[in-house]
């Protein structure tokens, strides 16, 4: 068993973070506080990061990416993760995996124009009344002739705001299963202006500012079969296929953000006097540092563990679902606990702690809520059981 | 032509220094190490000068611990095309003095017979600035230090020199050693493609006995400290009281 990393490995942190803390740290200011993310600062720093090859570094070579595997891609999230997402995700994006899944001809039209900077992605599952019960989703696609056609309304869509399109998952139909009727879904891509399609300002929310989250309406968009991504009816399977490691990439970028905190707690702790000396000589201050510490390096080793697993064709869902599980609840705890050793200062914006606070609320519920990770995981240690 | 670059190993411009208990030097077990930020420098002068069609090869070269692979790996994935490693410590505590890194340097550059060697003017850990005027020495060869332009044109170089004072603008033959300053350019980050590259490109390997040089220490260090920490200012109310403060301490 072998814990370092490759010389190789190094590099892409290195590079990776002083990107991060010299490209995306100065514009953070701006966009926490006017939570918006100009275009000037998107075209500036997009064109820095692909010249760094940074850009859409998860893609395969032969597609145009870096071709990271996926533990040295987590590794480059991490970094990523410590600074505001909107910047990061936008202006270093990395295109869903899912777009590789698509035909030679998709694959031009919809995944090369990812990768050069030119466009971006953003995936439609989420309903109203389909949440996590994905199977439960109303919205619909039916077959007329050979063309389909979409009714219905998705939310809570991330970045379909900037997207030039949306990859939908649509009910398709039912069919019998041993565990009962189950719906069949087929996933679409759908150009932003396909007629009948409209794409509305989403909710605004506590996490991520300078992100935004919108509303998809369907209204009879009809779509020749060449849109299908992958197979009629296997749009779980396509998703199952590729979007698995997403999971381990929100915990990896929790990684980060929970080191930068940590950082200034420990900083804060051994600076900040009351009571005649530093106050982490308090036990009080000084075990939450530990807590922290041993939790982080916990999350850490989880992440990285599925990762490789990932790599070698062995990880299991209830080994991502637990990575992404300890990551994303090692952040709350981080960010919490940082804030709680600043005293008053750390709910001041003047520091990016009350920022990542906020930030860490959503991690736990999208790609998964906490609950739905806990459900994977006692599912697998009961299932062979029968129970 | 060929352009040589040394390039070494030292604590990160961000650690914060810490000395030794036994104050035999600074603490640099577990520390983050990284390039010397004006070897960086030199590197990417290097590169540019090879993009601009002006040098042929870059080679980068350092001498210390073994890890200094990893600062040789960073100088090729930034873009130089081979990279030679000179073992000469086992221990990170052990630093090789100018005069015998600039022996090496000279042996290394009669073997390469580069057109020029561009180095850092300093290394940010002993900040010695040395090794440049030596190894220039030891060569016979025209030096030009803290180099903020490099203008090469044929077999000479135009150097533009930040002084005191000033720009001085020096025209040195080649070969030649410059040693480069912080405003001649931004170095580039290294580039994931150029990191994957750079994993097979060659590194020979080689040791100061190659070279028939001896590192053994001419230098002592008796003791390394901290250094005073500030004192807590005086406010003062008003103008004239500050000038008065400033006279009764004798600097005005
Ligand atoms: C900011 C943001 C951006 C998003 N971006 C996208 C996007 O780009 N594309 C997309 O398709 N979706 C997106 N989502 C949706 C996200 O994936 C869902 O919010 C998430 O899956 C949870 O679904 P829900 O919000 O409907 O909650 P619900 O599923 O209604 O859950 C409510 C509560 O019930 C619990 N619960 C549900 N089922 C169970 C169970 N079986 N056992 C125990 N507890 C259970 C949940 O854990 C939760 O606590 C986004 C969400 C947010 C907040
Ligand atoms: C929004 C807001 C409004 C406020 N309004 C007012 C106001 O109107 N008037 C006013 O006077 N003040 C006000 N305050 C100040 C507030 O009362 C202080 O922030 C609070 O008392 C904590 O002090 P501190 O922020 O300096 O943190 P510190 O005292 O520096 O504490 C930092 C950390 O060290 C811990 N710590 C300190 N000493 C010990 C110890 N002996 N043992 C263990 N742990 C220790 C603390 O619990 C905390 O986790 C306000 C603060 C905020 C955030």
């Amino acid at each position: 068993m072998h814990f370092g990393l490759t010389d190789e490995q190094k590099l892409i942190v290195e590079t990776t973070r002083s990107f991060v803390e010299n490209e995306l740290y100065p514009h953070e200011a701006e966009v926490e506080r006017t939570g918006h993310l100009r275009r000037e600062v998107i075209e500036e720093v997009k064109a820095k990061a692909i010249a760094a090859g940074l850009y859409a570094a998860n893609i395969p070579e032969e597609y145009g990416g870096a071709g990271l595997d996926t533990l040295t891609w987590l590794l480059y999230e991490k970094e990523l993760g410590r600074a505001n997402y909107a910047l990061h995700w936008t202006c270093v994006a990395r295109p869903s995996n899912i777009l590789c899944a698509g035909t030679p001809e998709q694959r031009e039209k919809y995944l090369a124009p990812c990768v050069r900077g030119e466009t971006w992605d953003c995936l439609a599952m989420t309903e109203p009344g389909a949440g996590s019960d994905l199977r439960g989703m109303k919205a619909s696609a039916r077959q007329d002739g050979t063309d389909w056609v979409l009714n219905g309304t998705k939310h809570f869509i991330s970045h379909a705001d900037i997207a030039g399109f949306v990859i939908a998952f649509m009910a398709s139909g039912e069919e019998e299963t041993p565990r009962g009727r189950k719906k069949r879904i087929t996933a679409f891509f759908v150009d932003r202006d396909t007629p009948g399609l409209t794409i509305r300002e989403g909710y605004r929310n506590v996490s991520h500012r300078g992100y935004t989250n919108s509303i998809i309406e369907f209204d009879d968009v009809r779509l020749p079969a060449e849109q299908v991504l992958g197979e009629p009816h296997k749009g779980f399977e396509v998703a199952n296929d590729w979007l698995g490691a997403t999971r381990l990439q929100v915990g990896a970028t929790c990684l980060g953000r929970a080191e930068r905190a940590f950082a200034h707690a420990v900083e804060w702790a051994a600076t900040r006097t009351q009571f005649g000396q530093p106050i982490g000589r308090f036990q009080g201050v000084g075990f939450k540092l530990a807590d922290m510490a041993v939790e982080m390096k916990a999350a850490e080793l989880m992440i990285l563990e599925a990762g490789w697993k990932f790599d070698q064709g062995t990880v299991t869902d209830a080994d991502m679902a637990a990575a992404k599980l300890k990551a994303t609840e090692m952040l709350a705890m981080v960010a919490d606990e940082a804030i709680q050793i600043h005293g008053g200062m750390g709910l001041m914006d003047e520091l990016p702690l009350e920022r990542i606070w906020r930030d860490a609320r959503v991690e736990r519920i999208w790609e998964g809520t906490s609950e739905i990770q806990r459900h994977i995981i006692s599912r697998a240690l009961l299932r062979p059981f029968g129970a | 032509m060929k352009v040589l670059v040394p390039v070494k190993r030292v604590i990160d411009y961000n650690v914060k220094v810490r000395v030794r208990a036994d104050g035999s030097g600074v603490d640099l077990a577990n520390v983050k190490m990284s390039m010397n930020p004006f070897d960086e420098i030199a590197v990417e002068e290097a590169i540019r000068l090879k993009e601009a069609g002006k040098a042929g090869e870059v080679v980068a070269v350092s001498i210390g611990i073994r890890q200094a692979q990893e600062t040789l790996r960073t100088a090729l994935a930034m873009g130089a095309d081979r990279a030679i490693l000179v073992v000469a410590a086992e221990d990170v505590h052990q630093d090789i003095e100018p005069l015998a890194v600039a022996k090496i340097l000279a042996a290394v550059a009669r073997e390469e017979q580069p057109g020029l060697i561009l180095c850092g003017k300093q290394a940010i850990d002993n900040d010695m600035n040395a090794t440049a005027q030596m190894t220039a020495a030891l060569l016979g060869w025209a030096q030009a230090t803290f180099a903020s332009e490099i203008v090469v044109d044929g077999d000479q170089a135009t150097v533009t020199r930040e002084v005191d004072g000033g720009l001085q603008v020096v025209r040195v033959g080649l070969p030649a050693v410059i040693s480069v300053d912080l405003r001649l350019n931004e170095p580039r980050y290294a580039s994931l493609p150029n990191i994957m590259k750079a994993k097979k490109k060659p590194l020979e390997e080689k040791t100061p006995a190659d070279y028939g040089v001896d590192v053994s220490p001419r230098l002592e260090v008796l003791r390394t400290t901290e250094p005073p920490s500030r004192k807590a200012g005086v406010m003062a109310k008003s103008v004239d009281e500050l000038v008065d403060m400033l006279k009764s301490a004798g600097v005005v």
